[in-house]
């Protein structure tokens, strides 16, 4: 009995102790949204439990190892008790009742986090190879930082061209892969001002440790005043070259192909059109609209020599495709 | 050349022959594409493979190793070129690839080595023989040397012994690729695998991915090769049979493990992959034709899992000694019947999804190509259908290492004997209904995630139980601690830390946080070493007298112990924490701005304390064969049979056959015993 007790001290003391130390030392991130805190308060609950069965088991096992250590000169066996039926069906239904609980507590936390907002502002996502891009159709415009208004909840609906990618945004918590061939949904309530990256979570090739940009939480007005600044910058898109250099920034065309003749995964745009292009089935070709044309849309259908047929086909119109020409023409 | 230390010689013969294997490849490559990159993929994967064929040629002369490697180099390349030659005969554009031979014919070539590698080693010789109506000796007698370990033997214990070797040669690689990127890690940007660092086809980066993605895969083979080793040599013990059920498929399931060695480590040489061990498609779909050595590897192992854990389960059913009702069978018996029952099951759906990907790249099948009507979430479901209940394979026997040998050491015996017996079961059938556990952010079917939630939760009740009678089997027990049971101890702490880390994964909201992170990395490498490492060091110091008649030595013992505790303690929490803080996993190069430095250069050292922890047991191991303490009588005052005999064990174990006559674990009561050898009385049986 007094060993029970001993014992039962200390797995408290050290239950206080564990779940105090832990809690000091800063488990989680700031806490940024609305989502974040329902997780938050889950993760405490567990944090708890953890601290409470490992002193459980710790305890009494650090407690034997001192206690009942084989004395020097001793070679008997140990008492012979080979068990208790009541206790081993105690030990099997109270952690039962007690998973069995978390699980219910974990489908609220879970409906929680999952709650519509019928009035959520939608934006588009797409995920590439190694670059995200954000399109607001509401507000008719693109760009590769993600700006959000405070207290709103806001729903991505979110696509990838390529490979599987995943949005994480720690401060927000939450974290839902981009999946090729379907349209996936993120739905946050931001409601902390400051900046966040979002970073990529699921390997997606070469360089996915620097698949990050840059995530702005502002208020209301710093949000309207952004949109219109974009609005302007869009309108002031006035040539087919000045679309054709946004369209390049806003897919991110620069994290494979560079404009100062440097090699890449992709080729250079430097000098492109015009120039006698080798092919990797040994043919050349002219690098004429109609070839730049083809690349765009349909990539693998030539390969230039020396590179990996990596290139995602891109869904751009006509009229989009015939800008990002314009703009490689002016790249001699 | 013959005084030389026969490894010595391997090693001269491996230099020798790697060099000229690399040289071939330059004049092949040159001759082939006009081209000769020396840090290219072509002179390293014929350095590769004749390399390994004439260190086995050095160390043995021309055995089954040296003489099945020489014919899976050869039966590579002719299959290699017949495809090649299709290819021509048929005018295709692309007659070569980027590593010389194109993928199909790689592919062709590396399936056609694999099967050359069974013809050359004759592991499959004496089933030949039978379809053919000529019959064949019912043992084959081992030399009495080191030498019957590079031999086809049909001994399980010289089995059990080759298992385990490949598998802490895996080890050792394995290992030694996550020192390497470990320190990449040890501070932000990149140091050494940068852009403009180039070797075998790859950039820095890309090698980081496939060494990241090799250690995963190189450390659950040798894991499983692990668990085989121990299984192989200790269950037949255990029940009293004097083999495996069926010695040929076992000595088949162990040799076949070493063309998919040789072909997950070809997989870096030929462009290497960036999937991670998962090997998601599209992205595997996508990566460079490392990725199908990387398959067909994977698959060759495979095929050695299940067969074992056939072999396993026919064992336990059918060979029992007299008496051995299933509740007098010890623990480890339980478990190995648990975990032969999932790899029996479960791992051909992770060859069955890594096929899928092989057909969609080779034949353009779209199973998972969303631009023609395949699903990416589908490979997922298959993928863990296996890759899940794959842990329990890797934990179950660990476990039960752990229930085995606390009784010898507390004197006492194994509390709830039945309640932990059954609940092995009960880890491996609930371990079935949780795969999608791994797929909560990954876009499926959202109603899905709450079943998964409560199933995955439910492990914890029988893995509960174990902890709960482990630690009633050590109270009031009289405990010693030599270094097998420092090992059980370890195991168990780390073992806890990795099961209480679980349930907030298995809580969805919570794992939309984890997931993907460096908690989950920390926390799988918590169960694995407490599930298997730890257990497995516990198995090899314990049963190291049994199978050599000398023990290691207890000093070093205890500085691996000592070494390795606190410093893989202090990894997995720093992983833990960092993950926890915004680590994303599998990344070569980590934001400053999240202020993890300071934490992942500690990682580091940590890391390089493990690794020389590690040294000192393999000096410990192969010094303790020749050098060690001779121990051939009941080291460990164990009731066990296999300790009732001499060390080392006889060549076709008990010389008299025992009869079980009462409780495995009946330690404090007085005149109890376990078995009685029949008839005349055994010498050494008290």
């Amino acid at each position: 009995m007094r060993h029970f007790v001993t014992v039962g001290i200390f797995v408290i003391l050290m239950t206080i102790l564990t779940y105090v130390g832990l809690s000091a030392s800063g488990l989680m991130p700031v806490e940024a949204s609305e989502q974040a805190r329902s997780i938050d308060w889950l993760w405490d609950i567990q944090v708890k439990a953890i601290a409470f069965l490992f002193s459980l088991i710790v305890v009494p096992l650090i407690y034997s190892l001192v206690v009942f250590r084989r004395r020097r000169g001793d070679t008997t066996d140990a008492e012979h008790i080979e068990g208790n039926t009541r206790l081993e069906i105690a030990w099997t239904v109270l952690p039962l009742v007690a998973v069995l609980a978390l699980a219910y507590v974990g489908a609220y936390s879970l409906a929680e986090v999952r709650r519509v907002d019928a009035n959520a502002m939608v934006i588009k996502v797409t995920g590439i190879q190694w670059a995200w891009k954000f399109e607001y159709p509401e507000q008719g415009i693109t760009s590769t930082e993600l700006y959000l208004p405070v207290s709103r909840q806001v729903v991505l609906k979110m696509e990838s061209p390529d490979v599987i990618h995943s949005f994480w945004v720690p401060e927000f918590r939450i974290k839902q892969d981009v999946v090729p061939g379907r349209v996936t949904e993120y739905r946050v309530t931001p409601t902390l001002i400051g900046n966040y990256k979002v970073r990529c979570a699921e390997l997606c090739g070469t360089s996915h440790a620097y698949m990050e940009s840059p995530v702005i939480v502002v208020d209301q007005a710093a949000f309207d005043a952004w949109i219109s600044e974009q609005q302007r910058l869009a309108a002031a898109l006035d040539t087919p070259e000045k679309r054709g250099e946004a369209l390049a920034a806003n897919n991110a065309c620069a994290a494979c192909h560079t404009v100062t003749g440097a090699e890449s995964i992709g080729p250079t745009w430097l000098g492109l059109f015009g120039s006698e292009v080798s092919l990797a089935d040994g043919t050349t070709i002219t690098a004429d609209d109609a070839y730049l044309e083809e690349s765009i849309l349909n990539p693998t259908a030539k390969v230039v020599e020396g590179f990996a047929p990596s290139m995602p086909p891109f869904p751009f119109t006509t009229e989009e495709v015939a800008d990002i020409i314009a703009y490689i023409k002016t790249l001699q | 050349m013959k005084k030389l230390n026969p490894v010595l010689r391997g090693l001269l013969f491996m230099l020798v022959g790697g060099s000229a294997g690399f040289a071939l490849g330059l004049v092949i490559a040159l001759a082939a594409t006009g081209q000769a990159d020396p840090a290219g993929s072509v002179p390293a994967v014929f350095a590769w493979f004749l390399g390994a064929t004439a260190f086995f040629y050095g160390l043995s002369g021309y055995g089954p190793a040296a003489r099945g490697l020489v014919w899976q180099v050869v039966g590579t390349l002719a299959g290699a070129l017949f495809v090649t030659l299709l290819r021509l005969v048929m005018g295709l554009d692309e007659i070569f690839g980027s590593f010389l031979f194109s993928e199909p014919a790689w592919v062709f070539g590396a399936l056609v080595g694999v099967l050359s590698f069974i013809a050359g080693s004759r592991i499959a010789d004496d089933w030949w023989k039978w379809a053919k109506g000529i019959s064949t000796p019912e043992h084959d007698e081992d030399p009495a040397d080191w030498r019957k370990y590079l031999g086809v033997s049909l001994d399980h214990k010289v089995i059990g012994i080759q298992y385990t070797m490949i598998a802490l040669l895996l080890l050792a690689i394995g290992g030694t690729f996550a020192l390497i990127f470990r320190t990449e890690l040890a501070a932000s940007q990149l140091q050494f695998l940068t852009a403009e660092f180039k070797l075998f086809n790859q950039n820095g980066l890309q090698i980081y991915n496939s060494l990241m993605s090799l250690h995963g895969m190189l450390m659950i083979i040798s894991i499983l090769l692990g668990v085989s080793g121990i299984m192989n040599y200790v269950v037949p013990l255990l029940i009293g049979a004097q083999d495996m059920a069926f010695p040929r498929l076992n000595a088949f399931a162990v040799w076949i493990a070493v063309p998919a060695a040789v072909l997950l480590l070809a997989s870096l040489l030929l462009g290497g992959f960036d999937t991670g061990w998962t090997g998601y498609p599209p992205l595997s779909a996508r990566a460079p034709v490392g990725i199908q050595m990387f398959f067909l590897g994977v698959f060759t192992a495979g095929w050695s899992s299940i067969l074992g854990s056939l072999n396993i389960i026919a064992t336990i059913v059918r060979l029992r000694a007299r008496g051995m009702t299933a509740w007098r069978m010890p623990i480890f018996v339980w478990a190995s019947m648990a975990t032969s029952i999932i790899a029996l099951t479960a791992t051909q759906l992770i060859g069955l999804s890594f096929q899928l990907v092989m057909f969609q790249r080779l034949l353009g099948m779209g199973f998972f190509d969303a631009t023609r009507g395949g699903n990416p979430v589908l490979f997922q479901h298959l993928f863990w259908f296996y890759s899940h209940p794959a842990v329990y394979v890797f934990v179950l026997p660990g476990l039960g290492v752990i229930s085995e040998l606390l009784p010898v050491f507390v004197r006492k015996p194994l509390y709830g004997y039945r309640f932990v017996a059954v609940s092995s079961l009960g880890i491996a059938l609930v371990g079935f209904l949780v795969w999608a556990h791994h797929m909560f952010t990954s876009g499926m079917n959202e109603y899905l995630r709450v079943p998964f939630m409560y199933s995955t939760l439910l492990v914890a009740v029988p893995t509960g139980v174990k902890f709960f009678s482990w630690v009633a089997t050590i109270w009031k027990g009289k405990i010693e601690t030599p270094t097998p049971m420092l090992f059980v101890l370890g195991g168990i702490i780390v073992f806890l830390l990795g099961g209480l880390t679980g349930p907030p994964n298995a809580t969805v909201s919570v794992d939309l946080h984890l997931h993907d992170t460096y908690f989950i990395v920390g926390h799988f490498h918590d169960t694995i070493f407490g599930g298997f490492v730890f257990p497995f060091f516990a198995a090899l110091y314990y049963w190291f007298p049994k199978a050599t008649g000398r023990r290691m030595n207890e000093t070093l013992g205890k500085i691996h112990f000592w070494l390795m505790t606190p410093s893989f303690l202090f990894l997995t929490f720093g992983m833990m924490r960092i993950g926890l803080l915004g680590m994303r996993r599998r990344i070569a190069d980590y934001d400053p701005a999240l202020g993890l430095d300071t934490t992942h250069l500690l990682m580091t050292v940590a890391g390089y304390l493990i690794a020389l922890s590690v040294l000192v047991f393999f000096f410990n191991f192969f010094r303790s064969i020749t050098k060690g303490e001779k121990a051939a009588g009941n080291v460990w005052n164990s009731r066990s049979p296999e300790w009732l005999v001499p060390s080392p064990m006889p060549a076709h174990n008990y010389a008299v056959p025992f009869e079980v006559v009462g409780e495995p674990y009946d330690y404090g009561l007085p005149g109890s015993r376990f078995v009685e050898f029949s008839k005349a009385k055994h010498p050494e049986a008290h």
